[in-house]
């Protein structure tokens, strides 16, 4: 017994010692350990089988590039799952950060803090062959005749409304489950994804989806930025922006881009 | 006044004023240490913002006239069926026994249901045969989903009611030459239906908040539209709003259903 305290204290000493000297030192929840939370369940590409531990999938991969560029060694990071609602609650947090793509916005802003964004999010429209067997084309005047469907926490819907500006209103979901059924019982034609959950979507959750078009992130005013979240205030913020920032330069971050998001191509523009 | 109605009126100011000095002593209380909680000030800006109030009263209020408008759709509905399975498990003719046996296993089933299994298996499942528009409409889906579990609950109340009346009230309307229909019309189902007046009050008010259900399968009324608000500002002010709104139709429709008893009860005592 005194053997394996002395092994645990030493083990502590060591991690304590080793992240000394770096700036997430002393400013984690548990000291030695980045501690991430993500969705419940994590969907493909941003995290592989549900598996977030696997490293696999473009979230879990940022998660533990950005964990090793802070200093942390892969086993020193731990994850935790939460909803969006429990990441905005007030009060003590069980996460040093959240990631399951939260878009920036600046009202979200106030109550939480974001991370330097980690992806621009171009938008997507699924809808289903039928739809466009039935004459649905990727143009905006095609577009509003459209009865769409989103997903009630996600930016989707303002741009829907201020962009689209559909001539029937939208209908909103709480997942993208009852979205896809909606879709199934014919009481949507089309709704707006960011591209890759519009891809992994329309291959894998449905028999007949298809993607009709993509709206060019570099156009809107306002892009859909992915950021990590950390309670209001967190220490944490500008160790992560700069790790971040580093993980930029040195193209780490578009190489993982590239490895788990690569299929956004191909996908046509909405004129 | 005599000296007893006198000793009674001072004994009523002393308990009103006890009753006063208590209640803003909580009141005061509560407000006063409330605000001394080290979290209260995030808590006030995540369910309290006053600017977000503001902002979005409006809208809400405006998703709140579908609230009501599926409400109203519902209820004649509701009671409509609620009344006809209350009648067929209530029939008495031997040749009506499977009658009898579809008002129990249709109460049993649509009770046991949870309300939002039902509304998505309703909502989605009958449209996603193969309805064209408009009729895999969520709205109209969603209305059968809350008119099936509902029903049950009302006939299972207006059945209670229907037992309650006495035997001899029945025997009396055949003396009289009444039919069996007409004793039931005219004898039995008025009493019956007033004796469970309070309880049906209690099933719309639960139903008042059920239709939010509706928004699981599309529909943005007020709590839907709360949650986007939710969503894009982070802040739960929204949520407020919407029991605000709610408790301005729910507590004066229960005070003014609580009059029309009383009033009733003195009428006839």
């Amino acid at each position: 017994m005194k053997t394996a305290i002395a092994a645990v204290t030493m083990t502590l000493m060591a991690g304590a010692v080793w992240a000394d000297g770096h700036c997430a030192a002393g400013k984690t929840l548990t000291e030695g350990t980045l501690t991430i939370a993500t969705g419940n369940p994590a969907y493909y590409p941003w995290v592989i089988d549900d598996a977030p531990e696997s490293g696999q999938g473009f979230e879990a991969a940022v998660a533990y590039a950005l964990a090793n560029e802070m200093g942390f060694a892969d086993d020193a990071v731990t994850w935790v799952r939460t909803s969006f609602d429990e990441a905005i609650q007030p009060g003590a947090k069980n996460f040093d950060l959240n990631m399951q793509q939260y878009s920036i916005t600046p009202e979200r802003d106030k109550v939480v803090d974001f991370s330097a964004p980690y992806y621009t999010a171009p938008q997507a429209v699924l809808t289903t062959q039928a739809v466009i067997d039935g004459g649905a084309t990727a143009t905006m005047d095609s577009l509003k005749g459209l009865k769409w469907g989103v997903v009630a926490s996600t930016t989707a819907l303002p741009v829907v409304m201020d962009r689209i500006q559909p001539s029937q209103s939208p209908l909103v979901y709480d997942d993208t489950a009852n979205v896809v059924e909606a879709m199934k019982a014919g009481q949507i034609d089309a709704a707006l994804f960011d591209l890759p959950s519009a891809l992994f979507t329309s291959a894998v959750l449905m028999d007949n989806g298809a993607i009709l078009g993509q709206f060019d992130p570099g156009a809107a005013e306002n892009p859909d930025q992915f950021g990590m979240l950390m309670p209001e205030g967190s220490a944490l913020k500008a160790c992560v922006d700069e790790a971040l920032a580093a993980m930029s330069d040195s193209g780490k971050l578009a190489e993982i881009e590239a490895q788990w998001l690569q299929d956004a191509t191909g996908v046509p523009l909405i004129q | 006044m005599t000296r007893r109605a006198a000793y009674e009126a001072r004994q009523r100011r002393r308990a009103n004023i006890i009753a006063g000095f208590s209640t803003v002593a909580v009141v005061g209380l509560v407000m006063v240490l409330v605000p001394l909680a080290p979290g209260w000030e995030a808590v006030k800006r995540s369910f309290f913002d006053g600017e977000t109030f503001v902002r979005t009263f409006p809208t809400l209020l405006r998703a709140f006239l579908l609230d009501v408008a599926i409400f109203a759709w519902s209820v004649p509905l509701i009671f409509a069926l609620g009344l006809a399975i209350a009648l067929a498990r209530g029939a008495r003719a031997a040749a009506l026994f499977p009658l009898r046996i579809f008002g129990a296993v249709y109460v049993d089933l649509f009770r046991g249901i949870p309300v939002v299994l039902l509304v998505y298996l309703v909502g989605f499942g009958i449209p996603g045969l193969g309805l064209p528009r408009p009729w895999n409409s969520p709205y109209i889906w969603g209305t059968v989903a809350l008119v099936l579990t509902y029903s049950a609950y009302v006939a299972e109340v207006l059945r209670s009611g229907i037992e309650s009346i006495h035997e001899s009230q029945r025997n009396a309307a055949i003396c009289l030459g009444l039919s069996d229909r007409d004793s039931m019309r005219y004898v039995i189902l008025p009493q019956a239906i007033r004796r469970v007046v309070p309880a049906n009050m209690n099933m719309l008010v639960a139903l008042q908040k059920d239709v939010a259900l509706l928004s699981f399968i599309g529909p943005v009324e007020i709590l839907r539209q709360a949650g986007i608000f939710k969503s894009l500002l982070a802040n739960f002010t929204p949520y407020v709003v919407a029991a605000v709104i709610f408790l301005c139709v729910t507590v004066p429709a229960t005070r003014y259903a609580d009059y029309l008893l009383n009033r009733d009860r003195n009428a006839r005592s």
